[in-house]
């Protein structure tokens, strides 16, 4: 019998063995429900019994949690699981023709698994790959740079069953694609750098708070005051600890350069976390990885243990006793919103993703209730260069408000892309001459749920002070359409919803459908007026802030690039969305009638002239 | 008890415990603020954001001497603790207008069928939009495609009037201990699921007299042979609307 059949008797030998590496711990069920599936392929009903039985959780919560990830099914999706990354940057490069071609070589309907049970296909959101794409996931292992040739290989592999580790290699190969280097990705440091340099606790936060660190991930925080407040908090109960958390769930449309960081500098991330560690008191740091990353696991582990080896890690760390701390990397499973550090927490806890009502705040009850410092993996690489080379030394690059570098994630229109490393303090002109931008339309920057910036801003600066942002930095020349710029970020938030609230679950998709109803040439005044009323509610009223900034990228077109709405809109005030002679569409295909008798306009207007019609009746 | 705290609820000086949210205060001075998900009995949720308020907003003078009204943060009120002083409004038009495209979101997500579902007269969704004066949903249904399940001997599951408040889910957890019902599913696709590996209410341990029987807001918890009882005008809400008696129908213990 192959590996993998959940039918099969093997699938409770895979579900023991897995319970028993993780100690049948219920808030390991992230890491249980991922190592399960990937021997069993999908999550059978029968494995979900088993596992809610090991775990002792109620099975419908497991259920509740396979069912919330992206990542994970329920129901059986293919040996080979083809998943297009469909960021607007990969739709640019052409992602939808070479799917389409995939598909029709496959003889597949999108999201359907092939007859023979041998291969699905489908979308997934961005894969953090933009500047390599149109890229895809097969069973969670990135291909960057897809070209037609290179579907036509891969249909030839997969209908030839050919297991994955005997595809070619450079279909896999994944590029750091770094353009510019500042003080960070050019920094002189060896490992243990930082750790050598560590003064006390005290001090070492001081230089923290000195230096001027805030957050990377885009909220801006004081990474010292974030610290101080986690170190001030008591942990409780029975297991009362202090927690290091890295957010490596990277999934901002448009950003990849976490990647880059936990790619090729590993180490500065993992020192970083262990200054932290340092500072707060805490001996287990974890790596929350987003599943898109999945193939970084391996040598994200290799790094780890040559630091344990280095006595970096572990134990009396460099000969000081009472300094111990390890770090875990866990994986995510697809799923956008637990890169928001409450839902974050819970995905950590084994839940779903869903983001928690704050106060309290993770500095408090953050991992399993405890004090927990959760930072972004380029903040914290920024701490261990801090720790080592000083505050003063810091503080020099960038703004007064904005201290040290950042590094962005640059797609689309232009002829470099790639990460560049900037001070703070850079105009937008600057990064798009730089990356070889020419006749740039508009700039994304800070993914979907950020600022679209149009050419009279491009004086602005990357800044908290003035343009904050996580890193992603998409471009558009003026061949693009920024309606569908907006559509696409409008279903993004549809598919990355947690569903959790009324405003956003229902908000984000009512937004899509409106822009669909523009697109398809069914809008009018009264649709964008819906849609300005949806946006304050999602605005207003969601519970976290995937909601509140799920709206932004249509306001910012709506607002700055308005005739690509106008060019649609074809009706003055309203028009339905529902389409008579669509409707019957589906009746056609079933038929396989075509004539114009089966279409609703022509047989209206016959009818209206006195005209019979019939069945098979050509024109 | 100490001196009384108290905070402001529409201009009306509302007295709270320490510990209190801003929603139990309220309903416990009797003034009402539309809710569903909230429920005095279990942990608060803050999902279906119809109690949402306005929290601290102030006008200043500009140097033109126009008056300009900052507008406070908005926050459910059911999870956001009272403190001493705080201005809330709540019957106000654009928190009002808030809820009623709430409300019409709720309307348009699931098959709400009022003339023929049994609830219809006590279902708190119905009697909300009737308070709020909803009267349509304004945006395109979604006509979704749900289930109804009858393998209960006593129950029946009927999902397309599910606004996924989870208060079936809380009741279950934290008062029957059964765990009967769970959220799966996520965004648009977020459904409420049985405990068990059919999927079915039939093959779960819910017996009728569980609190998680007994508090479906609107009509997906039915129970089997007493559908349309109570006739037309004479039904909980024919009688007077959801806000006239918020205590009687909303926060103190045993409502049905």
């Amino acid at each position: 019998m192959p590996k993998g059949n959940p039918n099969g008797s093997d699938a409770g030998t895979v579900v023991s063995a897995v319970l028993a590496r993780h100690g049948a711990d219920g808030t390991r069920l992230m890491q249980i429900l991922r190592e399960i599936q990937e021997e069993t392929e999908w999550l059978s009903p029968d494995i979900l019994t088993r596992v809610a039985e090991g775990t002792r959780l109620p099975r419908g919560q497991v259920e509740g949690v396979a069912g919330f990830y992206h990542f994970f099914h329920t129901e059986p999706l293919g040996r080979y699981r083809v998943l297009w990354s469909d960021n607007i940057t990969d739709r640019m490069a052409g992602n939808a023709d070479l799917m389409a071609r995939m598909c029709k070589k496959l003889w597949l309907k999108p999201g359907r698994v092939s007859e023979d049970g041998l291969v699905s296909v489908d979308t997934t959101s961005c894969t953090g790959l933009c500047d390599q794409g149109p890229a895809l996931l097969v069973n969670y292992r990135p291909i960057t740079r897809m070209t037609a040739q290179r579907v036509d290989q891969i249909v030839e592999l997969i209908r030839h069953k050919t297991p994955l580790a005997e595809w070619p290699a450079e279909f896999f190969k994944v590029e750091d694609n770094i353009r510019r280097k500042d003080a960070l990705l050019g920094a002189d440091f060896a490992p243990g750098d930082a750790l050598k340099a560590l003064k006390s606790p005290q001090e070492v936060l001081d230089s923290v708070k000195e230096s001027g660190l805030r957050g990377r991930g885009g909220a801006g925080f004081s990474t010292g005051q974030k610290w101080d407040f986690c170190r001030a908090a008591v942990g409780t109960g029975p297991h009362a600890a202090h927690y290091v958390v890295c957010n490596a769930d990277e999934g901002e449309p448009g950003t990849f350069k976490d990647r880059v960081l936990l790619a090729s500098y590993a180490g500065l991330v993992f020192e970083g976390m262990t200054v932290s560690g340092y500072v707060i008191g805490a001996r287990k740091g974890i790596v929350y990885l987003r599943g898109e990353y999945r193939y970084l696991l391996e040598p994200l582990n290799a790094v780890l243990e040559k630091r344990r080896a280095a006595k970096l890690l572990g134990k009396s760390i460099l000969g000081r006793t009472g300094f111990d701390f390890d770090i875990e990397v866990h994986l995510g499973a697809g799923a956008y919103v637990c890169g928001e550090e409450t839902a974050l927490l819970e995905s950590l806890e084994g839940k779903r993703g869903v983001p928690r009502k704050r106060p309290p705040f993770p500095v408090t009850a953050g991992y399993l209730g405890q004090p927990t410092a959760v930072n972004n993996v380029e903040t914290l690489a920024s701490a261990a260069l801090i720790a080592a080379k000083g505050a003063a030394w810091y503080k020099s690059i960038g703004t007064p408000k904005s201290a040290g570098t950042k590094i962005l994630s640059i797609s689309g229109d232009c002829e470099r892309p790639g990460i560049y490393e900037y001070p703070y303090g850079v105009k937008v002109s600057q990064v798009l001459a730089d990356c070889g931008a020419r006749d740039t339309q508009a700039c994304q920057i800070a993914g979907a749920s950020g600022l679209c910036v149009a050419p009279n801003e491009f004086g602005r600066r990357i800044a908290f002070e003035d343009i904050p942002t996580g890193g992603s930095f998409m471009i558009f020349d003026n061949t693009r359409d920024m309606f569908q710029v907006a559509r696409n970020f409008a279903h993004f938030f549809v598919h990355e919803s947690c569903g959790f609230c009324t405003p956003c679950r229902v908000g984000t998709t009512l937004l899509a459908n409106a822009m669909d109803k523009i697109d398809e040439g069914h809008g009018g005044e009264y649709d964008i007026n819906d849609i300005w009323r949806v946006i304050r509610t999602l605005k207003t009223a969601s519970h976290c802030g995937l909601g509140q900034t799920a709206g932004n990228a249509v306001a910012d077109t709506l607002q700055k690039f308005r005739p690509s709405y106008e060019l649609r809109l074809n009706v003055r005030d309203f028009e339905p969305a529902f389409d008579l002679d669509k409707a019957l569409s589906k009746m056609r295909e079933v038929t396989g009638r075509d004539d114009p008798g089966a279409h609703f306009h022509i047989a209206h207007r016959k009818s209206r002239a006195g005209l019979g019609t019939k069945a098979g009746d050509p024109s | 008890m100490s001196d009384p705290k108290t905070f402001f609820l529409d201009e009306e000086e509302i007295p709270f415990e320490e510990g209190q949210t801003i929603i139990q205060a309220a309903l416990t001075a009797g003034k009402y603020i539309p809710h569903l998900c909230y429920h005095p009995e279990f942990k608060p949720h803050g999902s279906c954001k119809l109690c949402t308020v306005r929290i601290d907003s102030r006008t200043v003078t500009t140097e033109d001497g126009q008056s300009v009204k900052i507008p406070g943060r908005a926050a459910a009120s059911c999870t956001t603790p009272a403190q001493a002083g705080q201005h809330v409004e709540s019957e106000v038009p654009e928190i009002l207008d808030l809820r009623r495209t709430l409300v019409q979101m709720l309307l348009v997500e699931g098959n709400h069928y009022c003339p023929s579902c049994e609830k219809s007269g006590k279902c708190l969704l119905q009697g909300l939009a009737y308070d709020l004066g909803v009267m349509d949903p304004h945006f395109p249904q979604y006509f979704s495609k749900r289930e109804v399940d009858a393998s209960h001997p006593d129950i029946l599951l009927d999902l397309n009037r599910c606004i996924l408040c989870e208060l079936c889910v809380r009741a279950s957890a934290e008062v029957d201990k059964k765990n009967v019902f769970a959220i799966s599913g996520r965004g648009n696709t977020k459904h409420l699921i049985c405990n068990s590996e059919s999927g079915e209410l039939g093959d779960t341990n819910l017996a009728a007299t569980d609190k998680a029987a007994n508090v479906c807001p609107v009509g997906v918890i039915l129970h089997k042979r007493h559908g349309f009882e109570v006739p037309y005008g004479q039904r909980r809400f024919d009688k007077a609307p959801i806000s006239d008696n918020p205590v009687q129908y909303a926060p103190v213990k045993e409502q049905v």
